[in-house]
């Protein structure tokens, strides 16, 4: 594998879920966190789910990282069944996972240094260019203890996208930043979709964030978990996070939203 | 500057007190050894000609029996911390050598280690194995009890991360469970470098051996001969050797943690 191939953007990924449903047992009894879930996400796709929390809109995530096992039902990435995590689909937390031992240069180069064919040289050029890519060069041998959030977001999200994946699952990324910091990461991460060109699935509460960043934002209810409707999001890109069409729109779903809510108040 | 002088004013006067009771309290100097006594087992007397006569410094029985015992302090504890570090990871990894090794471990680390004297003299003899088995004992529960707790507080996220990006097997446990409980790893090195500078003091008062005199086999001798500033005198080198490694074998790994990972280390 030459630098150029490992910097090419690789086709996105397509994603089938075909009903997928997960029971986690507890000893307090067991729990439908999804029920018959059925989802095709195309090529490149920017997907949001939404969802009151314990609607299993993370599980859906990790079903598809592999992290999760035991669920009935079809999922398959690119025609193959998901047996494995594998740096095809890499995974951004809402903590940052970050490992203190190494510092940011450090960190981006883990995924990196699995990737055998890559000569030493090759994999500094990769993991600059991402940090580059997040807005954090000059920040190489900081410590991560040293970071503020927001920069520590952004050190995960170049460490998920250092290993060029096809896919990159996105667990509530942004949740615990301020809304300051957050509104620029919407606008990078918009950049990197663009320049990138990768099948993204984004988890969140937040819907103005769901629609902001979303071609479409999948809305799910909880107990059992399920898909409660699709919404295709047809707005201009780069959006705006304080946009009025947008605005709008996101009143609209969290509407929705609020249905569901409804009777368990 | 100002503190490390009224510290430095303390101990001299603590000394001051001691020689003053040691001279004038009429307690015999076997019950209470002068601290000029233990200065001058340590560097000798005087002698008519203006040189010193004696002085286990000088005639090379300190350097000699310091050599002997760091000898075996740094094979007992490499033994413990090699057997240890691994046995830990393996009873973190498999819950049946958890609840086996895991449970012998929690037991005998309770056990101080010169109770193993008696067996340790018959199966071995009075030798060099018998010593390293003594320390070995003192070291590798405590090692093997912090590695075990340090890779089970691993928040599961960097495991989860880690596989994410394609790291399994071998290469998870050396480059992602090992490094990320080094806090807990060193913390349990040093307390099995405690407990292996403990056994190896009590492996040498209660074990004689002819393959070399240790510090503690000094401090033994001192006692049958009825020179407790010898007895003293060591005591006081048991402390600094004990000090210093701390010191110098630890005080790097904790600045690197502090560095790193911004922990604060006790």
């Amino acid at each position: 594998m030459s630098l150029a191939s490992e910097l090419a953007v690789p086709p996105p990924s397509k994603i089938r879920l075909a009903g997928v449903s997960k029971k986690f047992t507890t000893n307090r009894g067991t729990v439908q966190a999804l029920e018959d879930i059925n989802l095709e996400i195309g090529e490149g796709e920017f997907v949001c789910f939404v969802g009151p929390s314990g609607c299993g809109k993370s599980t859906l995530l990790r079903i598809v990282a592999a992290l999760e096992r035991n669920f009935t039902g079809t999922a398959e990435v690119n025609g193959k069944m998901i047996t494995e995590p594998g740096r095809d689909r890499t995974v951004m937390f809402q903590e940052h996972a970050l490992f203190p031992w190494l510092d940011v240069l450090g960190n981006v180069l883990f995924g990196l240094k699995l990737k055998p064919d890559l000569s030493k040289k090759d994999r500094l050029e990769v993991a600059r260019y991402y940090l580059q890519l997040v807005g954090l060069d000059g920040f190489e041998r900081a410590n991560i203890h040293e970071l503020s959030g927001g920069m520590k977001q952004r050190v995960a999200l170049a460490r998920a996208l250092a290993p060029n994946p096809r896919l990159l699952l996105m667990d509530e990324p942004f949740a615990a930043l301020d809304a300051m910091t957050r509104e620029q990461l919407y606008g990078d991460l918009q950049k990197i979709h663009a320049a990138r060109k990768k099948t993204i699935l984004f988890v969140t509460h937040n819907v103005r964030e769901a629609v902001c960043l979303g071609d479409r934002v999948i809305l799910f209810s909880p107990r059992p978990g399920r898909i409660r409707k699709k919404f295709r999001i047809e707005l201009p890109r780069p959006r705006e996070f304080n946009d009025v069409a947008m605005a709008s729109l996101a009143a609209e779903i969290t509407g929705e939203l609020k249905t569901i809510l409804a009777p368990a108040q | 500057m100002k503190q490390f002088l009224a510290a430095l004013a303390f101990f001299a006067v603590l000394l001051g007190a001691w020689e003053f009771a040691a001279r004038h309290s009429g307690a015999s100097s076997l019950l209470l050894p002068s601290p000029t006594a233990v200065w001058r087992y340590f560097f000798g007397s005087p002698s008519p000609d203006g040189g010193t006569v004696g002085g286990a410094v000088w005639d090379g029985t300190l350097g000699g029996a310091t050599l002997v015992t760091m000898k075996r302090l740094f094979l007992g504890y490499g033994v413990g911390i090699g057997i240890g570090i691994p046995l830990g990871m393996l009873t973190a990894r498999f819950k049946f050598l958890h609840n086996t090794v895991g449970t012998i471990a929690l037991g005998l680390q309770t056990l101080p280690s010169v109770c193993w004297v008696p067996l340790a003299l018959l199966w071995f003899g009075q030798t060099e194995t018998a010593m390293l088995f003594i320390v070995v004992m003192g070291t590798v529960w405590a090692v093997i009890l912090a590695t075990d707790h340090g890779i089970r507080q691993i928040p599961p996220i960097y495991r989860e991360a880690a596989s994410t990006m394609g790291s399994k097997g071998l290469h998870l446990w050396l480059k992602v469970l090992a490094p990320a409980s080094l806090p807990h790893i060193v913390s349990g090195a040093k307390q099995g470098w405690a407990f292996a500078w403990r056994s190896l003091m009590a492996a040498e008062i209660y074990i004689t051996i002819l393959s070399g005199m240790g510090i503690g086999h000094l401090l033994h001798y001192g006692r049958e001969l009825h020179a407790m500033d010898q007895v003293v005198g060591l005591m006081f080198v048991i402390i600094v050797i004990g000090f210093l490694a701390d010191k110098i074998l630890f005080s790097p790994w904790e600045r690197f943690l502090h560095r790193r990972w911004g922990l604060t280390n006790s």
